[in-house]
């Protein structure tokens, strides 16, 4: 399966309706969508509007790729899972989002392996059509990065007075 | 045991705080969200759900902080964190007027500059973290890892 999710925030059609469109023009019938709160309706693809955190870890582990728009929580579930993702920025001067941040996690988490970044419809198009020869990412550990949680545990380990 | 208030808004917000979650083990940790249905990823811990607002959502962001000021008043912790947006700057603003010391992670989504929520919450934060190496400045917030 393909699993595309948008969040549940902001719609994202642009990214919903390439996707459809692509089921479509290819004869796909192995995709599943999670779409918040879309105007635009799929008519190819099976879809749902939100997804609890459980059935959301089900639909990962049960794909074979993720398509999302850039947000962390897709990001971060995909990696977690060792899947690939398809990331598509939301864009603010089209009204997704409030602000282009989208757009600079896409450049930055990009680079890593398993990330793909599609910048528009048309070129997350040709991505989906190299679906089958995408790099799989490093699984990560279920944790943030040891120099991370020993920070914080040493912060809440330490005595009150200390603060003053 | 001490008690610590872990607060975080939905999506990537809430994933990054569950990732910090290896820290926390030698706490009594009370979660604070705004969507019922991430209970079930803390089973066994107290929960709260709490209006889902943003700077945009002017009414519902007025709720949120008295929902947040009467958990503060309510649990008392001794800790309290947040990884943004809304929600946790108001728990680290309110708990640290109430006595409690306070650490504020920036997601990991604001790479080219800090989140509001993190700008005006990192002053009222013992610890303040960004979570990209570029955005650390020497009066803060520190760079010391990322949930990444």
């Amino acid at each position: 399966m393909i699993f595309l999710t948008v969040g549940s925030a902001d719609p994202f059609d642009r990214m919903v309706r390439a996707v459809d469109e692509w089921a479509a023009s290819r004869g796909r019938r192995d995709v599943f969508a999670q779409i918040g709160k879309a105007q635009y309706e799929p008519r190819h693809i099976e879809a749902v509007r939100f997804l609890s955190p459980s059935e959301f870890r089900e639909r990962v582990r049960a794909a074979r790729l993720l398509v999302a728009h850039a947000g962390m929580g897709s990001i971060i579930t995909a990696l977690e899972a060792g899947r690939p993702i398809i990331i598509m920025p939301k864009r603010a001067g089209l009204g997704e989002h409030r602000s282009d941040h989208q757009v600079a996690t896409a450049k930055q988490l990009g680079q890593r392996q398993g990330i793909i970044v599609a910048w528009d419809e048309k070129d997350l198009v040709t991505k989906l059509d190299r679906e089958g020869r995408l790099c799989t990412p490093t699984m990560i550990a279920p944790g943030a990065s040891p120099e991370l949680v020993a920070t914080i545990r040493a912060f809440i380990a330490r005595p009150h007075e200390m603060e003053i | 045991m001490k008690k610590l208030l872990a607060v975080a808004s939905g999506g990537g917000h809430w994933v990054q705080l569950l990732r910090l979650a290896p820290a926390f083990t030698e706490c009594e940790v009370v979660f604070v969200t705004v969507q019922e249905a991430y209970r079930a990823d803390v089973e066994g811990h107290k929960f709260y759900s709490v209006s889902d607002a943003t700077r945009h959502t002017k009414i519902r962001l007025i709720r949120a902080a008295l929902e947040l000021f009467w958990i503060v008043c309510k649990e008392r912790p001794e800790v309290i964190i947040s990884t943004g947006a809304a929600p946790g700057y108001f728990a680290v603003v309110l708990g640290k007027l109430l006595g409690a010391r306070t650490i504020w992670v920036d997601s990991i989504a604001n790479v080219e500059q800090l989140s509001m929520s993190g700008r005006l919450a990192g002053r009222h934060a013992n610890l303040w973290l960004t979570q990209w190496p570029h955005l650390a400045t020497k009066e803060g917030p520190q760079f010391r890892g990322a949930v990444l």
